[in-house]
């Protein structure tokens, strides 16, 4: 019954996850229901990679707690997980840096032959190994192989959108993620999605990898409005797994302290890719 | 010091199913009611309809009572009460708020009797007031012709009280002053705004459901089991296995 001309897609999802919510966990299961209806993809993993505290992005609480938060979100999801690699490193990491690790990994896995990242039926092994091994005669170097699975990044339209943010993104690696990797947008307002990639060169070329995928009702339960609630004592339930809620209510996580940090500091993105346009133009 | 007014919120619907908007209403009112300084909210009230209600889609009554009552385990201040869902013929909603005021009344605490001597409590025990929680696609359904008795807007809004929770694309506002009734009670009704956009439909859900799609996230996952185990909601339970699945396998 499962075609086996699938191509396995892993959906990773970058961000600060100040705190993880319900609209975060969402995105999840959208883009799978909407890949996998595509009679092309199967979605195996979906994984959650906070970002490092050296993003130096304004309120955002140290990644310990943020990670558990998103464990604790995902504890009762059978296949997303969240990876901790990004967030301990020392310096902020390109998400297309990020992108490239976690390829890297699953290419470094189908190599060596262990357990796929998610296996429903033991069967599958062994007809994965033979086909692996069939395909391993005419192995490129390109992550297209139908036997690794492909990572995509999972996010929401003010990703897409922050793409025209001067600085924010290097040029290649937006190249780079849409060109090598793929993008899964999710989006309440699929025309302006698509009216930005039209008039974007780069994702106009890469358009067959960016998916667009339709959220039709409002979840506009935004990390900035769960911390803006919590500072009024106003209740985030529902709109957070409830042990998350109980988390941050436990260790006090977010106050107006915890909102002024970072404040006049410069976002890592910026800083550094301010920095490389400076250094071209003295060295021009 | 003036002592807050006791205040029970009374939600009615379908609740077919109950979903995460529902629970927020609750906790979005308490929030505003506790913010103005005047109301103590001191417990919630879930009241599905009756199957005799006849909307189409309705699952039977006790599946939407038993879901409420999974939603509401973690809540330590909302409880279902399946009196309403329990009535032979569908009972207006005046009604319901009736009941269930009276029932108040009658577990308050005997100290109407004060004055004799008797042991004095910090304040007088203040008869709670029950409100009539809703969205603003209720209010807006005050305006359709024959759906509502006018002597029961009147009732609910005077004699109760409106709370009522802003949505995308209704203008709360326009509603009150659209009608004469309302705009006289205005005092009575507590507009409250939802900053947080959530429009969770249970229409949504159950379209969801049907076409095998996840709706985790969007209401509680001992909800989102217990639809499955009962296999509600499926456009035909033959079609349990198809396209989800990938969604089976999930803990929930």
């Amino acid at each position: 019954m499962e075609n086996p001309q699938k191509t396995e897609v892993v959906l990773l999802a970058c961000g600060s996850f100040n705190p993880v919510t319900n609209m975060h966990l969402r995105l999840f299961e959208l883009a799978r229901d909407h890949m996998n209806a595509t009679g092309k993809y199967r979605v195996i993993k979906g994984i959650i990679s906070p970002v490092g505290d050296a993003y130096k992005k304004k309120g955002l609480i140290s990644a310990h707690h943020r990670v558990i938060m998103a464990q604790l979100a995902t504890q009762t999801s059978s296949w997303v997980e969240v990876d901790t690699w990004e967030s301990l490193q020392k310096e902020w990491v390109e998400t297309a840096k990020v992108l490239r690790h976690h390829q890297e990994k699953l290419e470094a896995r189908g190599c060596e032959q262990q357990d796929s990242p998610v296996l429903e039926r033991p069967g599958r092994k062994r007809k994965w190994a033979e086909q692996r091994s069939e395909l391993n005669q005419k192995k490129t170097l390109e992550p297209q192989r139908k036997d690794v699975p492909e990572v995509k990044l999972l996010c929401g339209a003010d990703l897409l959108e922050s793409f025209g943010v001067p600085n924010l993104w290097k040029r290649e690696d937006i190249a780079n993620i849409v060109g090598d990797y793929g993008l899964v947008c999710v989006t309440r307002a699929g025309n302006d999605a698509q009216r930005f990639i039209y008039e974007s060169d780069v994702l106009w070329r890469h358009q067959a990898n960016i998916h667009l995928v339709n959220e039709w009702i409002t979840n506009d339960i935004s990390s900035t409005k769960i911390r803006r609630a919590l500072r009024r004592s106003q209740s985030i339930r529902y709109l957070v797994p409830d042990l998350v809620q109980e988390y941050i209510e436990k260790h006090n996580l977010y106050s107006a302290e915890s909102e002024e940090r970072n404040v006049g500091v410069i976002l890592a993105p910026l800083q550094r890719n301010t920095a490389a346009t400076n250094s071209r133009t003295t060295t021009a | 010091m003036k002592s807050r007014i006791p205040v029970v919120l009374l939600a009615c619907g379908s609740f077919n199913p109950i979903t995460n908007m529902h629970l927020r209403l609750f906790e979005v009112a308490r929030d505003h009611l506790h913010q103005t300084g005047t109301y103590q909210v001191i417990g919630g009230i879930i009241s599905p309809v009756s199957d005799n209600y006849k909307k189409k889609d309705l699952a039977a009554a006790h599946h939407r009572v038993a879901m409420v009552r999974l939603a509401l385990q973690t809540s330590d201040w909302i409880r279902v009460d399946p009196w309403e869902s329990e009535q032979a013929q569908w009972t207006e909603t005046v009604k319901v708020l009736r009941h269930h005021h009276s029932e108040l009344l009658r577990y308050l605490p005997q100290e109407e009797g004060r004055g004799q001597g008797r042991a004095v409590s910090p304040a007088p025990a203040a008869v709670p007031e029950l409100k009539l929680l809703c969205g603003a696609d209720i209010l807006k359904t005050f305006q359709t012709p024959n759906l509502w008795k006018d002597e029961h807007i009147q009732e609910i809004v005077e004699k109760f009280g409106l709370v009522c929770v802003g949505r995308a694309g209704h203008d709360l506002k326009g509603y009150i002053s659209d009608s004469p009734i309302l705009q006289r009670c205005q005092h009575n009704i507590l507009l409250v705004r939802e900053p947080v956009q959530n429009d969770i439909s249970s229409t949504y859900i159950r379209r969801a459901l049907g076409h095998g799609q996840s709706v985790k996230y969007l209401l509680p996952d001992t909800v989102i089991a217990y639809i499955k185990d009962h296999n509600l909601y499926s456009t035909g339970s033959s079609c349990k296995g198809n396209s989800a699945q990938n969604s089976e396998g999930e803990a929930s």
